[in-house]
């Protein structure tokens, strides 16, 4: 089904023709899911009931102590400071934003009595302003009311240079905020905007009281003695905090949702590692609930039949992938290895690309390194599903490669090695220090041997991998090599952020001390093109073929081999209720509904 | 003595300046940066990062920022961490307790194992019991505290199901409960810990006196009729007790650096993890003044241990 037949669909559905049901059936029996039914009508403007999530009912209080785990220490409590998702982890039991995301990436209110579409008048047509309204009868822990004042602080403490918020990101495109009345505001964006909800939802939207922060915003900001005693508008209040090892709160017995929240205490205990937390959940029954679990899927699976605990597993869109590079890492132009001045003196051959991009099996990495933890993918968008290109599709063939080469006129020489014009096809692929990733290198380096291309690995911790120091050779920007694997993460139910990692003013280079994000340097003039239509385009339906179509030539030029996406996987004791975990926000965005059996 | 204990001050002045300015060139000359998270999160944009690296003084030239922390350290002011932006002092004191309660008790737990063990053995020379304790005690000191660590895991957690292997600085319980709740978490590390100091100081209090215990004055002692226990203990003992006493002081500073491996295992929030986390996440001014604290204790046992001699053996006199 194309664009336009989609389009008829909707506008029968809208002119009340067809009817919602109808509509969500035939999308089913194209093989959407009902939720991606629902998000296309919704986000082509037809009213829908508000997304609600059925949780168990509970009253408030009663549960006792409910103990999580993070194997990283969240380090302070201020979400506009957070340096990863751990803090934003431990400061979302205290704070909340507008809106969450739920699992299908819809926006759920939190703090907001509703959330802004065009149908209720909160999103302007023209994308330049969204008006939000806020929920009445909320209280800070301290008993001060919320209101469209403390909103409004937030874009002004983020947007002061001085204060070093890394938040800035989403709230420095807001022209201005108006308080229309004491619950709602109008943000107003300097150009239009498809994607409103960057500012105020999900895990960079946190709302920090005004009249506790407002001395210290700016070049104070540090000395906020509320940095590390929050006082927020959340489930529980804020109890103990030790940095880098455990975060305690109790429940605020005025929290806004009625009959939650269930436990009377929280607990989240940081440090260690990984395996040893999943342990706590799913073979002692210690912990109730472990963050990120980075271990092998094969004992995982060996824990969870003890019975105490399940790995949790919920798909985002970060996935594992292969660079090639477009110029020559092996030159240096201007102090510069990787200058967008030369070009990759093999992998510039198309031929040479599609013969890689057939030779990394991904089936065997998918079923021998990663189980459920990493899905074979010929896409680089993995979600979510409204967003994901049907054209698509990947292959293991080390016959087809040699066809290609062959046909290239790429000859082995008495090495077995294949060269042309003088030029071997010698590549050196690096990656990050990483189990998982030391043994796709070698899935994918045995292929391309079997193919005539010798491929040196290469491996560099991961401190200095994904470091930003501009002087170290060896970071992903500067892409010294020839191939690069990692996993770029997308943080937000919108590709548009995501996607700028291949627009041509994004390119890392010497000039922007390696800060660009687009380390393969890829120039394409469609793909910039294209960008910038779905950046100003309100049509949700045409703004989702702008991103289907970004990452098509993504696929199409080989400018990367996507190799597995990779959901997040939480640790649950069995004895929880309603932990769903989201892969657009933080693991504690339903945390109000968290619910323990007896 | 005094003139003594002035010189051996002064001279460990120089030694820590030293120590600081290699801590230092060290630390930034190694790769990495504290805003590792924020360079690979799309959302965060890079202008962010480096605000906050000149904000930090992360880009000015490095004799400028050690001078920098030179000053401000004599001022008492040990900065701020860029990971928690909480200040470092307040960070120590917060994970001291923890290390103290585990490597002191550790420390302890060796001593009274390794002393009487010690002892035996050297009383009665290749005897089984002798056999036993040398044989244990190689297998102690051979054994890395990640691997029995684990194995203390294993078995008491996971297959007993006695302790809890996730050690927790506060725990909310009270009275006896809250004693009986810290004794329980604590046994495991304690007893990693403790164990496999008590095997090396095991050798070294058999050796020490094995060589006293041959010596005249020991025979005089028993010529003159004391008892078999008076002689060991003020005798023997006491003499042989001088090398081992070096040993615990050199091992003091290590109960305050916290046992890195060990806290990260049991997630004691300690020192040790504290400095094991600041390291991965770049925060210079954490693991500076972590390592500097370090190399003050190692100074000054050093110095302590030297006057410990003095009040063991009084023929050591200072000059």
């Amino acid at each position: 089904m194309d664009e336009r037949e989609l389009k008829t669909l909707l506008d029968e559905v809208k002119s009340g023709r067809l009817s919602r049901r109808r509509f969500v059936q035939t999308m089913i029996g194209l093989g959407l899911t009902a939720p991606m039914a629902a998000h296309i009508l919704a986000s082509a403007g037809v009213a829908q009931a508000q997304t609600k999530w059925t949780f168990n009912p509970t009253k408030r209080g009663g549960g006792g102590l409910v103990k999580t785990l993070w194997w990283q220490a969240p380090t302070l409590l201020n979400p506009h400071f957070a340096n990863g998702t751990k803090d934003q982890d431990a400061s979302r039991i205290f704070y909340e934003p507008l809106a969450s995301y739920d699992p299908d990436g819809n926006l759920v209110p939190v703090l907001a009595a509703e959330v802004p579409s065009p149908q209720n008048g909160g999103v302007s047509k023209d994308g330049l302003s969204v008006t939000w309204r806020l929920k009445k009868n909320v209280t800070w822990h301290d008993g001060k009311p919320f209101t469209a004042d403390d909103v409004v602080f937030n874009w002004e403490y983020v947007n002061d240079p001085g204060t070093a918020a890394v938040t800035i990101g989403q709230y420095r495109d807001i022209a201005k905020i108006d308080k229309l009345d004491s619950h709602t505001v109008k943000l107003s964006f300097k150009t239009p905007t498809p994607f409103w909800s960057a500012a105020f939802c999900g895990p960079t939207g946190m709302i920090i009281p005004k009249h506790l922060f407002q001395p210290f915003k700016g070049d104070k900001s540090r000395e906020a003695p509320t940095n590390l005693k929050p006082v927020g508008t959340g489930p529980y209040r804020f109890v103990d905090f030790k940095p880098g090892d455990i975060v305690r709160g109790e429940l605020h017995p005025t929290y806004h949702v009625a009959n939650r929240p269930f436990f009377d205490q929280i607990e989240m205990k940081g440090g260690g590692d990984a395996p040893s937390a999943a342990r706590a959940v799913l073979q002692t029954g210690e912990f109730d609930y472990a963050w990120n679990m980075q271990v092998e899927d094969e004992i995982l699976r060996r824990w969870e039949q003890g019975g105490k605990g399940r790995a949790d597993i919920v798909s985002g869109g970060n996935i594992e992938h292969i660079q090639l590079n477009n110029t020559d890492p092996w030159t240096e132009v201007d102090g510069e290895r990787s200058s967008i001045k030369t070009k990759h003196p093999t992998l510039s051959d198309p031929a040479v690309r599609q013969a890689l991009n057939v030779l990394v099996d991904r089936g065997s990495i998918q079923e021998e390194i990663y189980g459920r933890t990493g899905i074979a993918t010929a896409n680089f968008v993995n979600a979510p599903a409204r967003y994901v290109s049907k054209n698509t599709k990947w292959e293991f063939n080390v016959d087809k490669a040699n066809q290609i080469l062959d046909a290239a006129g790429w000859k082995r020489g008495a090495d077995g090695i294949r060269a042309k014009d003088g030029k071997k096809l010698k590549f050196v692929y690096q990656t990050s220090i990483n189990a998982p990733r030391q043994k796709t290198q070698q899935i994918v380096k045995q292929a391309c041997t079997k193919a005539g291309i010798d491929v040196e690995l290469k491996s560099v911790t991961a401190n200095v991998f994904f470091s930003s120091d501009p002087a170290n050779l060896d970071t992903f920007p500067h892409f010294s090599t020839d191939l690069q694997m990692f996993t770029t993460t997308m943080t937000q139910p919108d590709p548009q952020r995501f996607m700028d990692q291949f627009v041509s003013w994004e390119v890392a280079s010497k000039e922007n001390k390696w800060a660009g994000r687009n380390p393969t340097r890829w120039r394409n003039e469609e793909y910039d093109r294209t960008w910038k239509a779905a950046e100003a385009e309100m049509d949700p339906v045409k703004r989702a073929a702008h991103f289907i179509k970004m990452n098509d030539l993504l696929i199409q030029n080989i400018v990367v081999i996507p190799v597995v996406f990779r959901p997040r996987v939480a640790a649950v004791s069995n004895r929880m209720r309603d932990v769903v975990q989201s892969g657009w926000d933080g693991d504690f965005w339903a945390l109000a509904y968290w619910s323990k059996q007896a | 003595m005094s003139k003594y204990l002035l010189r051996r001050t002064l001279i460990s002045i120089p030694v820590l300046i030293g120590i600081s300015a290699v801590l230092f060139t060290i630390l930034a000359l190694a790769p990495g940066d504290p805003f590792e998270e924020l360079a690979t999160n799309p959302n965060v944009p890079a202008e962010v990062r480096m605000n906050l690296r000149a904000k930090f003084g992360l880009d000015d030239p490095l004799p400028l920022r050690y001078a920098r922390w030179v000053v401000s350290m004599m001022r008492g002011d040990w900065g701020f961490s860029f990971v928690s932006r909480v200040n470092v002092d307040t960070l120590i004191l917060q994970r001291l307790p923890a290390t103290l309660i585990v490597l002191g008790s550790a420390q302890l737990l060796a001593v009274l194992i390794a002393i009487p063990i010690g002892t035996y053995s050297a009383l009665r020379p290749y005897s089984f019991f002798d056999q036993a304790a040398t044989t244990l005690a190689f297998i102690g000191f051979s054994l890395p505290t990640f691997f029995t660590g684990l194995l203390f895991i294993l078995l008491f957690s996971i297959h007993l199901d006695w302790l809890p292997f996730i050690y927790r600085a506060d725990i909310s319980a009270t009275g006896w409960r809250w004693y009986w709740e810290h004794v329980r978490q604590a046994i495991m590390p304690v007893a990693v810990l403790g164990l496999f100091q008590a095997a090396s100081m095991t050798r070294f209090m058999r050796a020490a006196v094995l060589d006293v215990i041959r010596l005249e004055y020991v025979n005089t002692a028993r010529a003159k009729g004391l008892s078999e226990g008076v002689t060991l203990v003020k005798h023997v003992v006491r003499n042989a007790l001088i090398p081992v006493v070096t040993l615990v002081a050199l091992q003091i500073p290590t109960i305050f650096g916290g046992a890195i491996v060990t806290e990260q295992i049991f997630r004691v929030p300690g020192i040790g993890s504290l400095l094991i986390a600041s390291i991965l996440a770049n925060d210079t001014p954490v693991v500076m003044a972590v390592t500097f604290i370090f190399s003050c204790l190692v100074v000054a046992s050093n110095l302590a241990a030297d006057l410990l001699y003095g009040w063991l053996d009084p023929r050591i006199s200072y000059r």
